[in-house]
């Protein structure tokens, strides 16, 4: 192979590349979709346990509550409600996907809004 | 002939060195010599590929880039702008955990991962890391991370306590779900290997569904790495753009 073309060493490696590129036939065209199956496959992975998990820890915290406290059955009871709510959240919200992990709002809702409606709940919080 | 299975024999801990202060013990073990062994690999895989960087990267100049790369593109869309100066973090912890999977399927090695211990351990430093820095950067607003917007005050009483949980859930989940998945997949595989060796006459079939494990434990082995260090992204956007 002799080279006449740019005496620049990447352009010609870039020609190379091209050009054995196309001697193989056409085939990248697979890239997309296989980035897509990741992500659902990681994706699969990750909520299989979320709900599961969120149950088992939040009963258990309540059952540890009950025991410190001594309010036997409630705490464990309540908890166990509020850890299925939890696992139901983190679950859709995974399967959402609105990657709004905790709370609804989204970014450009919280720069759009200002502040002094919202101080009022930070109080409640508190 | 009968061979005692043992599918959790894998997992114990072994002193190597006792060592021993006061009362603690810090002796070092096939745990500790495991992690060593993976965080001695990655720093050689990093610092010989690059050592002589080419513009037009070699094969093992190459691997470093391509998970360079990926990790850099993670951290990118998962945990939005101005997260660039976490990446060596989560560049850490994925590297790290994918070295102690994949090293761990290597016949008479160990699976730090498969110890709950160790996998909660960087789940509470990703955990604590990224609330401290929440507050770092909101102060006080952190906490409006719990209340939801367009909430009825009523709602507020039932909705509080389940965002605080799911919040507080969030180390559980991160490390059981490693945990989990690497010791079902080991054991899986010790059980299916013990059928092999014991009952050597029909053993082929045990050996073919050993095989296709070993296929899966691959993948599940590289997927929790990835969804470990994308969960951390997801965290660390979270705490500083508080969605």
């Amino acid at each position: 192979m002799s080279e006449s073309g740019p005496p620049d060493p990447l352009a010609r490696l870039g020609e190379q590349l091209d050009k054995a590129r196309s001697r193989r036939g056409g085939e990248p065209a697979a890239r997309p979709d296989n980035a897509g199956l990741q992500q659902g496959v990681g994706l699969g992975f990750r909520i299989g346990i979320e709900f599961v998990v969120a149950i088992i820890v939040a009963t258990w915290l309540g059952w540890a509550i009950d025991s410190w406290v001594g309010t036997r059955p409630w705490g464990m009871i309540v908890l166990f409600f509020l850890g299925v709510g939890a696992g139901m959240l983190s679950v859709y919200r995974a399967v959402a996907n609105i990657n709004t992990p905790v709370g609804y709002r989204r970014m450009d809702e919280v720069k759009a809004a200002g502040k002094p409606a919202k101080d009022k709940w930070d109080e409640d919080e508190e | 002939m009968a061979i005692e299975l043992q599918p959790l024999e894998q997992f114990e801990i072994e002193r190597i060195v006792p060592l021993h202060i006061g009362k603690l013990d810090v002796s070092y073990t096939n745990s500790a010599l495991m992690m060593t062994i993976v965080v001695v690999l990655i720093t050689a895989l990093i610092m010989l590929s690059t050592r002589r960087a080419a513009l037009v990267p070699g094969r093992w100049q190459s691997i470093t880039e391509m998970l360079y790369e990926f990790v850099a593109d993670m951290v990118d869309t998962n945990a939005g702008h101005g997260a660039r100066q976490f990446f060596p973090f989560v560049f850490t912890l994925f590297v790290f955990i994918l070295f102690s999977n994949l090293l761990g399927l290597v016949p008479y090695s160990f699976t730090v991962t498969s110890h709950i211990i160790v996998t909660f351990a960087l789940a509470a430093i990703v955990f604590v890391g990224v609330t401290i820095v929440g507050i770092v950067k909101h102060g006080w607003h952190f906490l409006r991370l719990f209340v939801p917007e367009g909430v009825p005050a009523l709602l507020l009483l039932l909705l509080v306590p389940i965002e605080l949980l799911s919040y507080f859930i969030r180390p559980f989940t991160l490390s059981i779900r490693l945990f989990a998945n690497m010791l079902a997949g080991h054991t899986m595989l010790a059980i299916f290997g013990g059928f092999a060796a014991s009952i050597w006459l029909v053993a082929v079939f045990p050996l073919a569904i050993n095989v296709a494990l070993v296929g899966l434990e691959l993948l599940v082995a590289v997927l929790q790495a990835y969804v470990f260090a994308i969960l951390t992204c997801l965290y660390l956007r979270d705490a500083l753009h508080l969605h």
